[in-house]
């Protein structure tokens, strides 16, 4: 399936700027399943200073917003073709070993709740029945809800506070596929969806490497895993490492971030 | 003088004989006045303090500045004795960086089961923001300070690799300059290997270390925390020596895709940063976000190959305390020899036998923190109180991974100048080692440190020690 | 060379001439006190103001007496511009810039740091008064000295140079502010012109008392104290001489980098106002309202050069 793609990220700034720097996961490789057709990335109120690879082989550019700019635009624009592997991404390497997405993060400690959800898969034999299982059971406890979370908030804040979005899915997912003994990390990216072209914002769910079949992504909002609907943009440890957008900005004033996006056939 | 028979003396055999390294010295000490040595003494600390030669002790009230004491007699190592030395430095330097170059890509020690792969793992010094990249010419330490102490005629063990931004190498140059200025006469006498040239060969080593992109003539930078630091004199100093910029966090920018320092005439690029700044603050897009010491993108740049940092980030993988335990295996495993230079005997307090074996011995053992320094946090057990050695098995009981042990050594002696003339105190060594693509530098001599109380064993500055000039003898 | 390393240097000399400048005050205040029998509080909180830290001063104590006021001028931490201070700071600066200085300098300045801490350990004694003025002059003079014999004649010379005019231009302009009205011809009707104690004040906190005897014919008028403290370019701390060091300083900056700005053209008209003019049409347009404009200008100059040569980021 060719997905038509154009996502804007826009910062508007009440104090004219002096120095910020934004990181973007913004360029979406091309890989078995995957493969990007065009692709462009383009900045308005800032330049390009570099592009580069960074540690899990995401490419990043990092932006800097022109000085006296009082708004950024990030647009990355363009057409992948996605090739239905059932989200099964499969024994597919990077610099980063296995143990590294073993590692606890920040945003994916496992707490109490977060062990009681892991016994299952523990002990499960069809492991990747016991994860579809697990994705479901995030779901009822978690219901998809706008508002309730931020952009730090931890797995088990999510989990505790029993609303959150599809960061705060894919965090608990983790947190417990890692617990329960099995590597799991971060996906970004975007997800066609069938009623409308308009989003509010990019997509993301978890994978977990399975010892049969490798990574396999589970997108827990929406209880399947990714199909040809999804284009994946950046992997990482948690949502820190694969945010479409990071950046920091020296001085004060407020900041304020509307994102479009389209996703379209 | 009474050297006590289960220390090795640096200067003495038995009572009488004088050890050759130190028989030149000697005979023209005893030629010597003692009222004229005790004014040499204070005129060098008049020095120091008017130089502005000052470090600042943490923990104290803000920004008191202290003299590390000076003390004139030399630590003398012989030609011979320092051609071993070096040689097993060279060897550990040249594993190090090895280790770091495979422990961030293909990790091949790891795969081989030589290390637990947990000590990389949930090392806090390991860097993931490192895997699948080479560093400029493939150094990651570019500058290294390995901690080395002797317990005999022929014992030499290695204390630390210091492969993170080892200081002290300010106070290796200024001894001699002070020893130069009050005793010049001595150095006709007796032929001793200079250490002037460790700016101009950093300089040198810094800039082969340079970017490949980096047409020209690298522009090579210090970074420091900023006046208030412990060892900002030495960061300055070592910019002036090497007529290099000293520059902070807030001089620094982007521009086109490199790091560039703000400068009367508009921003300037910067090829080769020699940073004073710890891993955690150097970046805070990338690590901690409140850093104010830092340079942020520094990161990107340095994965896009616009600049080198000095050393790399995530070389204290290489040089904690746990790791230290597997040094000669390390050494083996990428040189395919035998390391020259002596581990000392090391139990990892997360191990159950281990930490059983410590707690039994506490009083007979050193215990240090797995990521500690500056001899903070550290229990010497045979100098320990009860009560103290009580509290820190509860410390060790707690969190047991974070701690090492080792045998108290008995770290050989060298004489310092007292009211009374000449007393045995205990010493280490830290030699500078450069590492560029072009080879490895050591600079004969180093950084002798002395504890000056007497039977102390504890010669970190923060601690009440000293220094020393050492010197290499020409043999 | 760095910005932050430009602005080192000049608040590093800003600071040295203002160590200078207050015990100049404290001397002259103290002089007058001494020997003349005017109101000494009214004195001394006019040296307070002219130190620019009256209101401050007001906060802590409640009334000018000499003890408080040479305490707070010399001594006081909390004192931003005390001598203390300022020589601290003086200090810290060069520690950030150290790699541009000699090591002649910053062994003066380090040293000077060191003997002004051990003077003014504890509150100054009447009697140990002169003595401790004088060695804080000194002090200030051996750093000069070492500045002037051991430094390259480049940029970071320029700087330190610039930083220590802005600084004097400053501080003689406040000694005329705080006591324009007593160089206002209707004052001089006032008492005998050659007794005037405020004018003997005034030429002493710039150290000019005994060259404008010799200098200044014979007569000391109101017009005349005022025309040699403003105009008159043999006077190394009058407003014209101040503002020629810095246009001069500031052109080697504009020769050496090739490039004029803002603050080239801002001194320039400075200077220029003060080259035309002589002291009747300055008395005409009116003392204050000119000796007002000169400090506005002067602070103006130092923001410009602060921007131009991008001592912040």
């Amino acid at each position: 399936m060719d997905l038509h793609i154009s996502h804007t990220t826009r910062y508007a700034y009440d104090t004219p700027v002096s120095y910020a720097l934004q990181r973007l996961h913004l360029r979406p490789q091309s890989n078995i399943m995957q493969t990007v057709l065009d692709w462009t990335v383009t900045v308005d109120g800032g330049v390009i200073e570099l592009t580069c690879e960074d540690h899990h082989g995401n490419v990043i550019d990092l932006v800097n917003t022109d000085r006296g700019a009082t708004e950024l635009t990030v647009t990355a624009s363009g057409t992948v073709r996605t090739h239905d592997r059932a989200g099964v991404m499969g024994k597919v390497y990077g610099a980063a070993p296995l143990w590294h997405f073993m590692q606890d993060t920040a945003l994916t400690k496992p707490s109490k709740d977060i062990r009681a959800l892991a016994r299952p898969l523990k002990s499960a034999t069809d492991t990747l029945g016991a994860c579809h299982a697990l994705s479901a059971q995030i779901l009822a406890a978690v219901p998809y809800l706008i508002g309730q979370t931020y952009t730090n908030t931890t797995a088990d804040q999510a989990l505790t506070g029993g609303a959150g979005v599809c960061q705060d899915h894919a965090h608990i997912m983790i947190a417990v596929a890692r617990y329960a003994g099995f590597p799991a990390r971060y996906v970004s990216g975007y997800l066609k969806l069938d009623d409308r072209i308009d989003q509010d914002a990019s997509h993301a769910w978890a994978e977990v490497h399975l010892p049969t079949l490798g990574w396999v992504g589970f997108d827990v909002s929406n209880g399947i895993s990714p199909d040809e609907r999804y284009a994946r943009l950046a992997i990482g440890c948690d949502a820190s490492d694969a945010a479409p957008v990071k950046g920091m900005r020296l001085g004060d004033g407020d900041e304020s971030l509307i994102v479009t996006l389209q996703v379209q056939q | 003088m009474n050297t006590k028979p289960d220390h090795f003396d640096e200067m003495r055999m038995g009572d009488d004989q004088v050890r050759p390294p130190y028989a030149n010295y000697k005979s023209w000490f005893d030629g010597q006045d003692p009222g004229r040595l005790a004014k040499k003494s204070k005129e060098a600390e008049a020095f120091f303090r008017r130089t502005g030669i000052t470090f600042n002790v943490y923990g104290q009230m803000a920004a008191e500045e202290r003299l590390i004491p000076f003390d004139l007699v030399p630590r003398i190592i012989s030609g011979r004795e320092w051609t071993k030395l070096s040689r097993g430095i060279e060897q550990r330097v040249r594993a190090i960086n090895a280790f770091l170059h495979d422990i961030y890509n293909r990790q091949e020690i790891l795969r081989a089961g030589r290390i637990p792969i947990d000590l990389i793992a949930r090392n806090e010094a390991f860097l993931p923001q490192m895997m699948g990249f080479s560093p400029p010419g493939g150094v990651y330490t570019h500058i290294v300070g390995t901690d080395i102490v002797r317990t005999g005629e022929d014992d030499f063990f290695v204390l630390e690799d210091n492969a993170r931004t080892p200081s002290g190498v300010s106070y290796m140059l200024e001894n001699r300059e002070t020893m130069l200025q009050m005793f010049p006469e001595l150095f006709s006498r007796i032929k001793v290997r200079p250490v002037s040239d460790y700016p101009k060969n950093l300089r040198r080593s810094l800039a082969a270390s340079a970017p490949k992109s980096c047409g020209g003539k690298p522009v090579i930078a210090v970074l420091t925390p900023g006046i208030y630091n412990s060892a900002y004199y030495e960061h300055s100093f070592l910019a002036d020596q090497m007529g290099a910029e000293l520059v902070e966090g807030h001089d620094l920018r982007v521009v086109d895709g490199h790091i560039a320092m703000r400068t009367t005439r508009g921003y300037k690029q910067i090829d080769v940063l020699y940073r004073r700044v710890d891993d955690e603050f150097l970046d805070p897009l990338t690590f901690n976000p409140k850093s104010m010491l830092g340079v942020p993108g520094i990161m990107d740049v340095y994965r896009a190959g616009n600049i080198t940092i000095a050393n790399a980030p995530g070389t204290g993988v290489a040089d904690d305390k746990a790791i230290y335990s597997y040094m000669p295996d390390i050494i083996e495993f990428y040189t395919g020899e035998k390391a020259i230079l002596k581990n000392v005997e090391t139990f990892r307090c997360g191990e159950q036998d281990s930490l059983k074996y410590v707690l039994d011995n506490l009083a007979e053992l050193v215990v240090k923190e797995v990521h500690g320094s500056g001899g903070y946090g550290m229990l010497v057990g045979p100098a320990a109180s009860k009560k103290e050695l009580a509290d820190f098995a509860d410390k060790l009981r707690a969190r047991p991974s974070n701690y090492i042990a080792q045998p108290t050594l008995s770290l050989s002696t060298v004489p310092i100048m007292v009211k009374k003339g000449l007393a045995p105190r205990h010493v280490d060594l830290r030699p500078y080692v450069l590492v560029s693509p072009d080879g490895v530098d050591i600079t004969p001599g180093g950084l002798t440190r002395v504890a000056l109380t007497e039977g102390s064993l504890v010669v970190n500055s923060s601690q009440g020690g000293g220094t020393k000039d050492t010197w290499v003898l020409e043999d | 060379m760095l910005g932050k390393t430009a602005g080192g240097l000049f608040w590093m000399f800003r600071f040295l001439e203002r160590a200078e400048n207050t015990a100049r005050l404290v001397e002259a205040g103290f002089r007058i006190a001494l020997t003349r029998s005017t109101d000494a509080s009214t004195e001394w909180e006019s040296v307070a103001t002219t130190a620019g830290v009256a209101t401050r001063y007001h906060e802590k104590h409640d009334t000018f007496n000499a003890t408080d006021v040479i305490d707070y001028l010399l001594r006081d931490k909390d004192n931003m511009s005390s001598v203390y201070s300022v020589t601290k700071s003086a200090r810290d600066n060069a520690r950030l810039v150290r790699t541009a200085l000699t090591s002649e300098v910053w062994t003066a300045v380090n040293d000077s740091w060191m003997t002004i801490q051990d003077l003014l350990k504890r509150p100054v004694k009447e009697t140990e008064l002169p003595r401790v003025l004088d060695s804080i002059r000194q002090q200030s003079a051996i750093v000069r000295g070492a500045l002037h014999g051991t430094m390259l004649r480049n940029d970071i010379y320029d700087f330190a140079r610039i930083g220590t005019f802005i600084e004097r231009a400053d501080n003689t302009a406040r000694i005329i502010d705080v006591k324009y009205y007593t160089l206002l011809p209707s004052s001089s009707f006032v008492g005998s012109s050659l007794d005037n104690v405020q004018w003997e004040t005034i030429l002493r906190s710039v150290s000019a008392h005994r060259a404008f005897r010799w200098l200044d014919e014979d007569e000391m008028t109101a017009a005349g104290v005022a025309r040699f403290l403003i105009l008159d370019r043999r006077l190394p701390r009058s407003l014209v001489f101040s503002m020629a060091t810095t246009v001069e300083n500031l052109n080697y900056l504009a020769d050496e980098y090739g490039e004029r700005h803002a603050c080239h053209d801002h001194a320039e008209l400075m200077l220029k106002k003060l080259k035309e003019r002589d002291i009747a049409s300055i008395f005409d347009e009116g003392l204050h309202e000119f000796i007002t404009n000169f400090i506005q200008d002067n602070y103006a100059l130092g923001q410009m050069i602060e921007r131009d040569y991008k001592f912040y980021g």
